[in-house]
């Protein structure tokens, strides 16, 4: 298998992503993306501890997930990528042509955003830079859980 | 103590709010817990409703599920406080025997708070 959803989720792991998506999936693993969180083994812990123990956790940065990628989509089990804004999934896209899809998953209020979705809120530059990567022929869609529809980056960007 | 406890349920959607109105109809016990639900927030919004919450009293954060956004959440907000400890897994025992043992530390309290929840977990006999 492969890298099953990459997803853009200011919350990074929680029940949407670990129960939401991961139980369909049959996930196995998640790789959260994220600088900040890659430095402190404190915070690790506290996203591990809603992870059930047959997942397995991964806490890379942006240059170490652009390096691991193809490792992990050659994975044999299932796995999810998630960051927890636009920009970081966008540097990772640079040079990984491994991300066709990008799932918005959720983008929440903010000073400067305006509401998009019920669950996606952006500002103007970060509608474009959704629009950017979809004219890269990345396919975005905004959708919280599976069973939602998925809304094209047109209806909401 | 000179102030009493103040208990946070920190929840998904309306979860807090419902189990609030369950203590008081059950204890009568007003005025000691306060919902944040964290519904629409990011972790900057959940903090920002955390310390409104909060104020200035001690308090001990009641939050739902042993992982995901609300216990990152309350866990940030409260790391290197001894005024405010935090609690998972909240149910409806555990909140009726903290109003009612308001006058612990935040630590004392929790600590008690997940032994009520605990013991009233079980599986009754068919």
């Amino acid at each position: 298998m492969s890298i099953g959803l990459y997803r853009i989720d200011d919350r990074l792991i929680h029940g949407q992503v670990v129960v939401g998506w991961g139980q369909p999936l049959h996930a196995k693993f998640i790789v959260v993306v994220d600088d900040a969180l890659r430095a402190s083994a404190w915070e690790q812990d506290l996203y591990r501890m809603g992870v059930p123990p047959d997942i397995d956790v991964v806490f890379a940065s942006i240059a170490e997930a652009a390096g691991q990628l193809p490792t992990w989509d050659a994975d044999a089990r299932v796995g999810i990528v998630v960051a927890a804004d636009i920009a970081t999934l966008a540097a990772l896209t640079e040079n990984c042509h491994q991300v066709r899809r990008i799932n918005v998953g959720g983008i929440h209020h903010r000073p400067g955003r305006t509401q998009r979705l019920r669950f996606v809120y952006l500002t103007d530059a970060e509608a474009a830079q959704l629009k950017q990567l979809a004219a890269r022929g990345i396919e975005v869609t905004a959708q919280d859980v599976p069973t939602a529809r998925p809304v094209p980056v047109a209806e909401f960007a | 103590m000179s102030d009493l406890l103040r208990g946070v349920i920190v929840s998904h959607a309306g979860v807090a709010e419902a189990m609030i109105a369950a203590v008081e109809s059950i204890a009568g016990v007003k005025d000691a817990l306060v919902p944040v639900s964290n519904e629409g927030c990011d972790r900057d919004a959940l903090n920002r409703m955390l310390t409104d919450a909060v104020g200035t009293t001690p308090a001990v954060l009641f939050v739902d599920l042993p992982g995901g956004s609300c216990l990152t959440g309350a866990a940030l907000y409260a790391r290197g406080r001894a005024d405010l400890a935090v609690v998972t897994g909240v149910n409806l025992a555990m909140l009726l025997d903290f109003v009612f043992h308001r006058d612990l530390t935040p630590a004392a309290a929790a600590e008690r708070a997940a032994a009520a929840g605990t013991r009233a977990i079980r599986v009754p006999a068919a």
